[in-house]
């Protein structure tokens, strides 16, 4: 049970990974692709064992402490300083992160 | 492991020793094995002496500097400390220095401990033998050859290297328990919400929790005290006061019940080496011999935490690392517009394993996948929260081996990711349920390495978690 599946045929295509590092913001090369749709395929591989399982009636658990709107006293305390955080920035200007254009290709 | 974190705060407390004396012994081991351990990203030399020097001037003028007084404590990597670069052992965070300390760094402080350096980890924790770092890899103090496991594994070699006689490490799927044990050292994760998060920088964070490292039960139960309690800046921080747990530690285990769970410890399962086996056998044998009444006890579902961990927790990281975009803090690439830049600055900044991660957990949340794979695995978390409540109905706590073997070669395990992934088997369930456990180390395997076995209590089990930890302990002296 905690041996490892031979992938046989893998559950995500080249194309499904490119399209997941596409929506993750992430660049991969041609043999990255490769290589990362060969391991991802593995691990669903493995994760087989939990889609074959029948949970229909269980209630899915999202945390451990079953807490929810947990809410603090309305205080006014002091926040982090600007400064202090915009120096740590890539690039700041007037008191505001800078980034390049949002539209467009500047 | 030479000084205990408990004799040497007591005797600064004392006036007995100067902070600074005690520091500087700790430097000079660290001058002198760091160059071959690199447990270390940062080493807080200049830092630490001058806040000895503050412990020290607090006890001359007759104050307490607290329990920790005077004690070094190796911090993990993706822990904040305010003006103090933390890196996560990732490119992306570039030289960040926050802006703010975590809250168990602030507690530390209160307590008069001592922080020495930022130890190294997998990139964002994520790894079972700190082989992921950014910053070159972290090799096991007993042996170099070796891997000191993950992904705690620099304030695992840390305290196994006496370079400070505490530390802390996140454990999100055995994270602190694994490495511990690969070390020779005590791990323990705690009940999600006793300690604080504040400042932990997330991996998943339904997961997550901050815990001790030490080279005995009393110390780690001493760090645990100071770590634990209620923090009104995490909304998940348990509302309660923390368990007390130092006072139990020599009442014994007469009576208690004890269930050696049979999935993760008994012969034939797959992977579960045999020394690891016999180890955990003697100490369950150890603890009846103590007055404990052992069983095996079966909690089946545990034998699927391995898959729902492995899609709950990067679905959980590919949310928490979207953050890292190249805009507000750490590394950036520039591009022609913000889109290009996010997308070259996150594929400099992370490694191959925290980029696999973030994919599989895109695609296990990704429309048409999701009830598929995040929605059953999180009712697989509900069935094993449920088998662990069945079992702790007649049970006080439960034991299994820590990790499935003896710390293995770097490299060994690097190719394949789930040959990596299957280390954590044993530790996972823990995290899934928000559950304690500890492993303490319990002699050696076949071939001369420590091995640790777990104690494994119910949620804010912690006393007499530490109860029988302490007792299978002094089952070795």
């Amino acid at each position: 049970m905690i041996g490892i599946l031979p992938a046989m045929s893998s559950p995500i295509s080249r194309d499904d990974v490119a399209h997941v590092a596409r929506l993750a913001r992430l660049e991969l090369s041609s043999d990255e692709l490769d290589r990362f749709t060969d391991q991802l395929g593995a691990i669903l591989e493995h994760a087989a064992d939990v889609e074959a399982l029948d949970v229909t009636d269980i209630e899915p658990m999202h945390h451990p402490v079953p807490m929810s709107n947990v809410m603090r006293p309305d205080v006014v305390v002091p926040s982090l300083d600007r400064d202090e955080v915009l120096a740590q920035a890539p690039a700041a200007e007037a008191g505001q992160f800078r980034v390049p254009p949002v539209l467009g290709e500047a | 492991m030479a000084e205990r974190a408990i004799g040497l705060a007591t005797a600064v407390r004392a006036g007995d020793r100067s902070a600074r004396s005690v520091v500087e012994s700790h430097l000079a081991v660290i001058a002198e094995r760091e160059p071959d351990v690199h447990a270390f990203n940062l080493v807080l030399a200049d830092r630490s002496l001058a806040r000895a020097d503050e412990i020290d001037a607090i006890v001359a003028a007759g104050g307490d500097p607290g329990p920790l007084a005077g004690v070094p404590i190796a911090v993990k990597d993706n822990t904040c400390m305010r003006g103090v670069p933390t890196t996560c052992s990732s490119k992306i965070l570039g030289q960040w220095r926050p802006p703010y300390d975590a809250t168990v760094v602030q507690r530390l402080h209160e307590a008069g401990a001592i922080a020495i350096g930022k130890t190294n980890l997998d990139e964002f924790a994520m790894g079972s033998s700190t082989e992921n770092s950014a910053f070159g890899p972290t090799r096991n103090p007993l042996d170099l050859d070796l891997v000191p496991g993950g992904s705690s594994g620099g304030s695992a070699a840390a305290v196994a290297a006496g370079f400070a006689p505490l530390a802390i490490g996140s454990d999100t799927g055995g994270s602190i328990r694994q490495p511990a044990a690969f070390c020779g050292v005590v791990g323990m994760k705690p009940t999600y919400g006793a300690v604080s998060r504040y400042g932990l920088i997330a991996f998943a964070s339904s997961l997550d929790q901050i815990g001790p490292f030490a080279a005995d039960v009393a110390d780690a139960a001493a760090l645990f005290e100071v770590l634990a309690g209620h923090d009104p800046l995490d909304s998940t921080s348990i509302a309660e006061p923390a368990a007390q747990v130092s006072g139990v530690l020599d009442r014994g285990v007469e009576g208690l019940r004890v269930g050696v769970i049979s999935e993760l410890s008994g012969a034939g399962i797959d992977g579960i080496a045999a020394d690891v086996q016999d180890r955990t056998r003697t100490a369950a044998d150890a603890l009846g011999a103590a007055g404990a009444l052992v069983d095996e006890v079966s909690v089946p579902s545990t034998v699927f935490g391995l898959s729902a961990y492995y899609l709950i927790a990067p679905a959980e990281a590919s949310s928490n690392l979207s953050r890292y975009d190249g805009g507000r803090y750490g590394l950036r690439v520039d591009g022609a517009n913000n889109e290009a830049m996010n997308v070259a600055s996150r594929s400099a900044g992370f490694g191959d394993e925290v980029k696999r991660r973030i994919m599989l957990g895109t695609y296990a949340l990704s429309a048409g996948y999701y009830d598929a794979y995040y929605g059953k695995a999180q009712k697989v978390r509900t069935l094993i929260r449920d088998d662990f409540a069945a079992a702790y109905e007649n049970h006080d706590v439960l034991l299994s081996p820590t990790a499935p073997t003896t710390a293995f070669p770097l490299g060994d395990r690097t190719a394949d990711p789930m040959t990596m992934y299957v280390n954590d088997v044993c530790t996972i369930p823990s995290n899934l349920a928000g559950h304690p456990a500890i492993s303490v180390p319990y002699g050696v395997g076949a071939s001369g390495l420590p091995i640790g076995v777990q104690v494994l209590a119910p949620t804010r089990g912690e006393a007499v978690m530490f109860q029988v930890a302490a007792a299978l302990e002094r089952t070795m002296a």
